[in-house]
Parts: C-alpha cells; sequence; structure tokens
C-alpha cells in the first residue's frame, strides 16, 4: 500500500513541475505577494504633506509648527498666505493637513487666555485621518504644557517640578508598530491556503476531465490510497511555501520569529488539513476545472476577509462574527501572529489549534467519504 | 469455463433504463462483440463489468467473481479501456506505462519482461520519451491499450476502442488484439462499426439496454429470414429513395453504390423493384439475391424491434 502511495505522489510531482506556470505559482507569487505586504501595503502613517496658515506670523506660531516639522509625521510643505488658499490645497490633495493660527495666537498665549489652534484635515481615508489627529493632539499636548510651566516658572521666579501625569505608550510585541510585522506571517496563513486549495481542487478535477479518474478506478488502487497520493504532495507544497515565506519574510523584511519554529510546523501542518479537505471536497463536487477554480475563489475571498487578516473580527456585525469561527484561516492566524511577534506557545494557542484539528479531520473525513470506486 | 456471466443484470438512470435485463455468458478465450447503436447501453454493460458501477438489478460474476461482493478482486484480473482512454498527456509513455504498472503493483522483475514486449508489439519504443499528449490518436489508443495490459489481465474490456482512429490504425489494433487472443486473453469489446463486429468470434446484438440475439457473425446472420436482393443502379441515392417510398424505409437501405432490399418474396419483389425504378426512369443494372450482412440484419432486427412497439 505505501509503495502505491509513494507513485501517486511522485507522479503528481512530475506533473506539477512540468508546468512551468505551475513552478511560478507555487514558488514566485508567495515571494510576490510578501514583497507587495512588505514594501506596499503599509498602514503606517508617516511623512503627512501638511500647510501651515500662521496669520498673525508669530514667534510662537513658527515655534509650533518647527515641532510638527521635526517629528517624523508631518513633512511642511506648504505656507499658504489665506484661509482661503488653505482650503484649496486641501481641496486639489495637495496637502492631507493644514494648521491654522489665527490674528492674536500669540497674544491671546501672552496675555494667558487660551488660544485657538485650527487642525483642517483630510477625512477621506477615516484611518489615516483618526491616527495623524492623534499625532496632532500629541504634539500639540508636549506644546501646551511646555508653555504652561513657563509661565508658572516665570510667575514664581523658579523652575517647578514635573508633577504632571505624563503618558508613555509602548507597544509589546511590535514595538515600531511596523504594519508588515503583522502582515507578513498573515501572509504565510494567506499564500499557503491559496496554492494548497487550488492545487488540490483542481487534482482530482482534472483527472476527471482527461477520463483517468475511470481508469484509476478500475485499479485495485484503495480510496485511502488515491486520497493521501492526492494530498500528500500539496501537502508537502504548502510546508515548502511556508518555509520561503518565512526564510524571506525573517532574513529581508527582519519579521521577528520569537515561539518555536517547531510548533509553527505543527500548527501548519494542521492547518494544512483543514485546506487540502477543502480542496479534496471542491474536487468531488466540482465536475470541470473551471467549477473548482471557481469555487476555490468562492471559498478563498470570504475566507480571506472574514479572518482578521485585514480588518479586525471584533468590528464586524456579530452574526459575521459567528461564522468566523468556521474559517480555519481566522485561527492559523491567531497562531502565526502569536508564534512571530509574541513568541507564545502551545499552553496558549491550544484551543486554536484544537480547533483547526477538529476542522481539518471534519473536512477530510466528509470530503473522502464522497471518494468512492463505483459509481451508482 | 466462462469468462463472464450475467443473470437479468439491469441499470436504470433515475427513469431511463440503460440495461434492461441482459443476460449473457461469454466463454474464456475468445473475442465478444457487443454490437449495437450509440445509446444501445453498451458503456454502460462495460461498466458494470468492470465492477465500477453497481446494477440496479440482477447480477453479474466476472471470471468468476461477483461484480458487487468481490469487485476489487475483479479489478486485479482485468484490463478495462474506458471510451476515452485517459492518458496523462503530461507524463510521457513510459512513464504512464510505468505509473499504470505501479498502481496495479507488478513486480520490478516481471515488469522489465512485460514493459519490452508491450513496447514492443504496440511499436511504441522509439516514442518512449514522447509525451502522450504528443502522440498521433492511433498511437494513443496503443498506449492506451498498453496500460491497460501492463498487469497481464485475463480479461480485456474495450469500451468502443477505435472510436476516431483512423482505418490504418484500426486494422493495426485488431492484429494486436488477435495477438492477446493467441496468448490466452479473453476480450469483450463493444462496437458500433459492424465491419469490426465480422472480426469477432462471437457478437451480442444490442439495443435499447436489451441483447436481441447472440451467436457468431454467420448465427446472427442466419437469424434473418428474410432473402437481400442487391440492386445496382447508376443513381443509387435515388434509387433508394424511391425504394423506400414504395416498399417501406425498414426495408431499403444504401450500401455504398448498392441497393439492399430485404424481402419475404424475391421472386416477386425483383419484379416490382425493377418496375418501380423503370417509372422513375432510373437506370437499372444488376438485381440479385446476396448473403445477408450483418447490417442488413442490423437493420432487420432493429426495424422489427420498432415494429413490436418495444421501446426503452
Amino acid at each position: 500500500m505505501g509503495e502505491r502511495i509513494i507513485r501517486m505522489v511522485i507522479k503528481e510531482f512530475i506533473q506539477v513541475f512540468r508546468d512551468p506556470r505551475m513552478k511560478a505559482v507555487i514558488f514566485v507569487v508567495p515571494v510576490l505577494q510578501l514583497l507587495i505586504f512588505g514594501y506596499a501595503v503599509s498602514t503606517d502613517v508617516r511623512h503627512v504633506p501638511t500647510a501651515v496658515y500662521d496669520a498673525g506670523n508669530s514667534a510662537i506660531g513658527r515655534d509650533l509648527a518647527a515641532r510638527f516639522g521635526s517629528s517624523d509625521y508631518f513633512d511642511i510643505t506648504d505656507y499658504p498666505r489665506s484661509h482661503a488658499e488653505a482650503e484649496r490645497l486641501i481641496d486639489r490633495g495637495d496637502v492631507r493637513m493644514a494648521l491654522v493660527m489665527n490674528e492674536g495666537f500669540e497674544e491671546n498665549l501672552r496675555a494667558g487666555r487660551t488660544a485657538h489652534l485650527q487642525v483642517i484635515i483630510d477625512g477621506t481615508d477615516s484611518n489615516t485621518a483618526g491616527m495623524v489627529l492623534g499625532y496632532v493632539a500629541g504634539v500639540t499636548a508636549d506644546f501646551s504644557q511646555e508653555v504652561m510651566m513657563e509661565r508658572l516658572g516665570r510667575a514664581r521666579g523658579m523652575t517647578v517640578g514635573q508633577e504632571a501625569v505624563e503618558l508613555r505608550t509602548r507597544a509589546w510585541f511590535n514595538e515600531n508598530l511596523e504594519s508588515r510585522n503583522y502582515y507578513i506571517p498573515g501572509v504565510i496563513a494567506m499564500m499557503v491556503m491559496l496554492i494548497t486549495l487550488m492545487l488540490t481542487s483542481m487534482a482530482v478535477v482534472r483527472e476527471k476531465e482527461i477520463g483517468t479518474m475511470e481508469q484509476i478506478m478500475v485499479t485495485p488502487i484503495t480510496p485511502l490510497e488515491f486520497i493521501l497520493g492526492k494530498t500528500i504532495p500539496f501537502g508537502i507544497i504548502g510546508f515548502v511555501d511556508v518555509i520561503i515565506i518565512t526564510v524571506v519574510g525573517v532574513f529581508w523584511f527582519e519579521v521577528p520569529i520569537r515561539g518555536s519554529l517547531l510548533l509553527l510546523f505543527f500548527a501548519t501542518a494542521l492547518y494544512l488539513m483543514t485546506a487540502l479537505g477543502v480542496g479534496l471536497f471542491i474536487s468531488t463536487v466540482s465536475g470541470t476545472q473551471q467549477q473548482a477554480m471557481m469555487s476555490t475563489f468562492f471559498f478563498f475571498f470570504p475566507a480571506v476577509l472574514l479572518s482578521g487578516f485585514m480588518f479586525p473580527i471584533a468590528n464586524m456585525p456579530e452574526p459575521v462574527q459567528w461564522l468566523t469561527y468556521i474559517n480555519p484561516l481566522r485561527y492559523f492566524l491567531v497562531i502565526v501572529r502569536g508564534i512571530f511577534l509574541k513568541g507564545i506557545g502551545a499552553d496558549i494557542l491550544w484551543p486554536q489549534m484544537a480547533a483547526l484539528a477538529v476542522m481539518g479531520t471534519t473536512i477530510l473525513w466528509v470530503a473522502s467519504r464522497r471518494i468512492t470506486k463505483t459509481s451508482s | 469455463m466462462d469468462a463472464l456471466r450475467t443473470e437479468n443484470l439491469t441499470k436504470i438512470f433515475k427513469r431511463f433504463t440503460a440495461v434492461d435485463r441482459l443476460t449473457l455468458s461469454v466463454p474464456a478465450g475468445g473475442i465478444f462483440g457487443l454490437v449495437g447503436p450509440d445509446g444501445a447501453g453498451k458503456t454502460t454493460v462495460m461498466r458494470l463489468l468492470a465492477a465500477v458501477m453497481i446494477p440496479t438489478a440482477g447480477e453479474a460474476w466476472v471470471l468468476g467473481h461477483h461484480s458487487v461482493r468481490e469487485a476489487e478482486r475483479i479489478k486485479e484480473r482485468i484490463g478495462y479501456m474506458s471510451q476515452r482512454f485517459g492518458l496523462y498527456e503530461d507524463l510521457t509513455v513510459i512513464e504512464n506505462i510505468n505509473f499504470y504498472s505501479d498502481i496495479y503493483g507488478v513486480t520490478a522483475g516481471r515488469r522489465r519482461e512485460t514493459v519490452r514486449e508491450l513496447l514492443s508489439f504496440s511499436g511504441l519504443e522509439a516514442f518512449q520519451k514522447r509525451r502522450a499528449g504528443d502522440l498521433s490518436g492511433g498511437m494513443k489508443q496503443k498506449l492506451g491499450l498498453a496500460c491497460a495490459l501492463v498487469h497481464r489481465p485475463a480479461l480485456l474490456l474495450l469500451d468502443e476502442p477505435t472510436n476516431g482512429v483512423d482505418p490504418v490504425s484500426r486494422r493495426d489494433f485488431w492484429r494486436i488484439l488477435y495477438r492477446l487472443l493467441a496468448e490466452g486473453v479473453t476480450i469483450v469489446v463493444s462496437t458500433a462499426y459492424l465491419d469490426e463486429a465480422e472480426r469477432c468470434g462471437r457478437i451480442g446484438l444490442m439495443h435499447k439496454g436489451r441483447l436481441l440475439a447472440t451467436g457468431t457473425p454467420a448465427d446472427v446472420k442466419r437469424l434473418m429470414k428474410e432473402t437481400i436482393l442487391e440492386v445496382r443502379a447508376t443513381v443509387p441515392r435515388r434509387a433508394a429513395a424511391v425504394l423506400k417510398d414504395a416498399m417501406g424505409s425498414e426495408a431499403v437501405s444504401l450500401f455504398g453504390d448498392k441497393v439492399h432490399v430485404a424481402t419475404d418474396v424475391p421472386g416477386k419483389d425483383t419484379e416490382m423493384v425493377a418496375e418501380l425504378l423503370r417509372k422513375e426512369r432510373i437506370e437499372v443494372g444488376d438485381i440479385r439475391p446476396v448473403e445477408p450482412e450483418l447490417e442488413d440484419v442490423f437493420v432487420s432486427v432493429l426495424a422489427k424491434d420498432r415494429e413490436n412497439g418495444i421501446h426503452g
């Protein structure tokens, strides 16, 4: 029995690697995806083009503007000479934000009154706008505090202690809040799912289409041998892809890997079972390769969108959140991110691994029940 | 010993009866032809015999094994070539043969001998390294046959093997079948070509799921009660049309440049045919009774079947 499985596996490998397009799909596409997510897709907000309009043209205004400009987050690109001009810059999209200080900004501050700083922000991209506002609040708060201290000092003729609550944020696991650290482990989950799903769903349907399926069914091969022969090769390819993406991610993009590699591979094996199972299932219900391809994407896109890969599950409507519980990608994302960034182990990740194991065996069992050697 | 035997073998798909109470026995060591038009149920019978399909009713024994209870035993001992023999077109000739050898569990020692033989009699030696997809239709056919023979089966089931293959390749193919027969392999072949049916030792005529007659081609021809008149005319197509109008379409058929008329009263009808054609100003060469060909039998049997109002 072992002999037959090995031969099936060898045959699948020959077929996959004889097709140059297939080779590209398996080895080039994951790296390309990695490059896209590593370089192009970034939710980090930096270098926001900013316009400053200081109607009073005051020293304090210049000082405040300089503080914005010296931070990494803002680039001061324009100095409009009227409010209307500042608005036009925003309208045209030349700047994303405008700081406006009206006449009397400095006088108000000097006189101990509240001075108003107007921030106009391009809110079309709501996520970015929200983050930019956060940075603005930070810079302004620092500035206010200094102004206050200075005045208190002047009033008492001495320097005062800094008896204030100071906010010191520290992000754990991804200290610099690099989005690539968040996405690259996710790319592993996504690519491995896509490639194994596609290969498996095609593998059985192709045999049906070219008529070899019927020929195989009249041989003494057992259904189990056939299924293993059709899944093991793609499981191996899935593993190789995990290794490629991990190596490029760690050595090229310097994504930290803090947890156990062994655990990562073990969890990958569980996750591959679900992908292979779904692929096999699609293969048994499809009559043609087109149908299998369509079904694969019909499964894959919702699986990615509802996995927390890009959009947090907590933000989804509750019924949709329930739906994500049957999404293997959801669990594997928690596992890969946990292993890569948090360095946590099986003691914390076991519920996710258990979920994958249950789903994987169930779908594989259902799919293999559908493969029989006799038709009725 | 019978190579295969069926008893009231029946297969019903939803409401359509593909095989209707087929009772048949095929002795070992011969070529048996399952002959019938498209849609007669030949492929379904082949699948039932190959133990890849479960019958609705009735039973079949292949090489002494029950087709449902001992399906796997049958698969080890038969070679089956489906209508569209599936080859892995991206694998080479030798890779295809080796793959099937592996799946059939042919041991390395026996394999070398068998593969060499298969390559030599199929004429594929020179093409071992060629991909199956790059072979001609006839070559693919032979490769398919070679793949079905890697485990030296005692019984070979061939479902319309020469469908869509050129005449020269068809002749080659049959030459191979005769060689296998000489080696003691029992062959069951389904075909819609009557010239191929003539090459079989025994045939079974199938129509609409039912077996209408079995026997040697000569036996089957003797079933024909009518005499066949062969009519030679200058415009055979028009002559056939005229005769069909007058004598009924079941009785008249066109054979190349000759028209065959089936009749119970040859003397009277010879006159009638001559008269009819003369009226239409068609020049008649010769009208004489001839030995019926299988096709005449087929046309006549099918026509009777239709008259009796038996429909699947």
